[in-house]
């Protein structure tokens, strides 16, 4: 058991033939996962290695039966791709797709919650089950199968903490990046909610950052309905308010967003918040 | 993305928002020609990029086109935060019988469109907001019904607008919605929306944020930008496509990845050092651009140390090594580099930097220490 994604996801990939797009096929091809097509509009009936490309989504789902599809399109045109997908029947989508403009992405979640569909990201590393299914960028190598639900806003930062685990021999259940954006589809509570009913999932680490209010509202959720072990890091504690940190959603404003808040929230609801990445371990039961 | 106020009136006029007819002036000569050509009293306002203009001076009542000048002169050329005035908007004044708010902004945990309006108008917005939450009104929108009549209609009332102005109100609110989809606006705001002796509604003040993703299907907005309100580094990295923010520390730090730059910087200050700046290199970074990060943390005269902290996935550590190495030899630093290089390549990379005599660390923790220590002893 995992969450989102395992060995019986079947993985298409949208911008198949790009760049990004062909060269983490492979590399999640190589990691075992099942990765059933691709679609390039116009590009049909190519191959990508092993992975046949269809000109749309529903000629995919329809040859292929795929549950779950990852997108590598360019901003510009990830909002319709993310429509494409929804409007074929895929309940599951990845976005990867860095900068994609906020209005687009509240009218994508709008359309969204409104068909019942999932999507993580955009601006995000993508979802890793050690061992079963690898949809997104993050590098398999780091991670081993093991008891430890990871989610996380950030990429490299989750690299950061998945590799700290390994090395100290603990696996995990499923890391799940959400992405830096300030509207996104799935947050720190759906995930927690997720790995709080996953058989697979012994305790939980979250990774977070400033910016808005999303570990607040993780914070009530955990006191309310998660029993399991959370242990988090938050990125930002030195960062000067009214500045983009990189991540669009990574900005303290009004007041609203900091690191001393976020903490605070967390620990007065029983979560151990780290000082540093490396010391997650050390937190965990 | 910032926008001036009269960028911002401008371009809601375009959305059938009624503005004062005001020009911008850069001169007093030209101050005294537009306050000339208004003939009557005006307001000399100065363009910065910063709020609390009124409180600094920089916004004026002049009576005649001679007061107009003197105003201008006075104002043009001030420091306002740091900000050197360069341009001022003349502007007919309003005869002000009321005021309200009125913005339209992103609500990030409700995932939606706000509409935002207070009868508090004329003031800082958030200061209402923190003191007096109750005078502030919000109204989300439907992305997909957009703005309603009724919602307009609900506002205007708890905010104490007449109804006689209720159908203006309507459009001034419609407008503004329609300009922020035009835009990709993250915030647009009336601050104040006047009621005038005229009885009609007007957008005396004006502000707009645009969503920095949206740029470049905003050509015409982007060819707006005012670099003035920020570092010479920090333009030189956004044209690099680095994401970089310069900080007061001593200690230089490149990394890929925002959220792990974050706790870098975190990691560092915890040690007993302060970050000298935020540096992102993003994802699949070349050694091209590693070089050109490097020159813009040593073109900070108080960087003592620089720390590289790279965990490859996408991002290869040779690649990385390689930039370091040709940067090197372009800028040839007198501070000490501590590298912390990990993941994708990882061994090569080590190699390459070992052979430039470089302190490398294993981990996060070791190398924050490593760089403390170097910037104190340096």
């Amino acid at each position: 058991m995992a969450i989102l994604v395992d060995k019986n996801t079947r993985l298409i990939v949208q911008g198949i033939t790009g760049r990004e797009g062909s060269f983490h096929t492979e590399q999640m091809v190589a990691y075992g996962t099942n990765v059933v097509g691709g679609v390039t509009p116009g590009r049909g009936g190519e191959w990508v290695g092993k992975v046949p490309v269809f000109d749309t989504v529903r000629a995919a789902v329809e040859a292929t039966g795929a549950n779950c599809s990852i997108i590598y399109v360019p901003s510009h045109f990830a909002a319709d791709a993310i429509y494409e997908a929804a409007d074929s029947g895929i309940p599951l989508i990845i976005a990867i797709t860095e900068g994609i403009p906020v209005l687009d992405m509240i009218r994508v979640r709008a359309y969204l919650d409104q068909k019942g569909v999932r999507l993580v990201g955009p601006n995000c590393p993508g979802l890793l089950t050690p061992g079963e299914a690898k949809v997104g960028i993050m590098p398999g190598h780091i991670a081993t199968p093991g008891p430890i639900g990871v989610v996380s806003r950030s990429g490299t930062l989750t690299y950061e903490v998945v590799d700290a685990l390994t090395r100290r021999g603990i696996g995990q259940s499923t890391c799940v990046g959400i992405g830096g954006d300030p509207v996104n589809g799935t947050s720190f509570v759906d995930v927690l909610g997720l790995f709080e009913d996953d058989a697979a999932t012994e305790q939980i680490v979250m990774i977070g950052e400033i910016g808005g209010t999303d570990e607040e509202k993780a914070a009530r959720f955990i006191a309310e309905r998660v029993t399991k072990p959370v242990v988090s890091f938050i990125a930002g504690r030195t960062a000067p308010p009214g500045k983009r940190m990189g991540h669009a959603g990574a900005i303290v404003e009004g007041g609203v967003g900091t690191a001393e808040d976020k903490i605070a929230a967390l620990e007065a609801v029983g979560v151990k918040v780290a000082d540093h990445p490396e010391q997650i371990p050390d937190l965990l039961v | 993305m910032k926008l001036h106020e009269y960028q911002s009136k401008f371009r809601f006029a375009e959305f059938d928002i009624p503005i004062p007819q005001g020009k911008i002036a850069t001169t007093p000569e030209q101050a005294y020609a537009i306050a000339d050509e208004i003939g009557g009293p005006v307001v000399v306002k100065a363009q910065v990029l910063v709020g609390g203009r009124g409180k600094a001076g920089g916004v004026k009542l002049a009576k005649t086109p001679d007061e107009a000048m003197q105003q201008a002169q006075a104002i043009l050329g001030m420091d306002i935060k740091g900000l050197e005035v360069t341009k001022v908007l003349i502007d007919p004044a309003a005869e002000i019988v009321d005021e309200v708010y009125l913005g339209i902004t992103t609500d990030r945990a409700a995932r939606r469109t706000v509409l935002i309006a207070s009868g508090e108008g004329g003031v800082d917005i958030e200061e209402v907001a923190a003191t007096t939450p109750e005078k502030i009104v919000k109204m989300h929108i439907d992305p997909f019904l957009g703005i309603r009549r009724y919602q307009t209609h609900d506002i205007a009332n708890r905010v104490g607008i007449h109804r006689e102005n209720w159908k203006e109100f309507y459009q001034i609110a419609k407008g503004l919605y329609d300009c922020v989809l035009a835009s990709d606006a993250t915030l647009a705001e009336i601050n104040p929306l006047v009621l005038t002796g005229e009885g009609t509604l007007l957008a005396v003040d004006g502000k707009m944020v645009i969503d920095d993703n949206a740029l470049n299907r905003q050509p015409e907005l982007a060819a707006q930008r005012d670099t003035s309100d920020e570092p010479e580094a920090e333009t030189k990295a956004r044209e690099s496509h680095l994401s970089y923010i310069k900080l007061d520390g001593e200690i230089g730090c490149m990394v890929n990845g925002a959220g792990l730059a974050m706790a870098t910087m975190d990691v560092v200050k915890l040690y007993g050092g302060t970050p000298a700046n935020f540096l992102d290199i993003g994802g699949g970074a070349k050694a091209e651009t590693v070089a050109t990060a490097l020159e813009i943390i040593l073109s900070d005269p108080n960087v003592k140390a620089v720390l590289f902290n790279i965990f490859g996935g996408i991002t290869r550590c040779d690649e990385v090594a390689k930039g370091i190495l040709a940067a090197l030899e372009e800028v040839k630093p007198d501070v000490p580099m501590i590298a912390r290089l990990v993941g994708t390549n990882e061994k090569e990379g080590r190699e390459l930097l070992a052979e430039a005599k470089m302190i490398t660390a294993e981990t996060l923790s070791e190398a924050a220490k490593l760089a403390v220590q170097a910037a104190q002893s340096a």
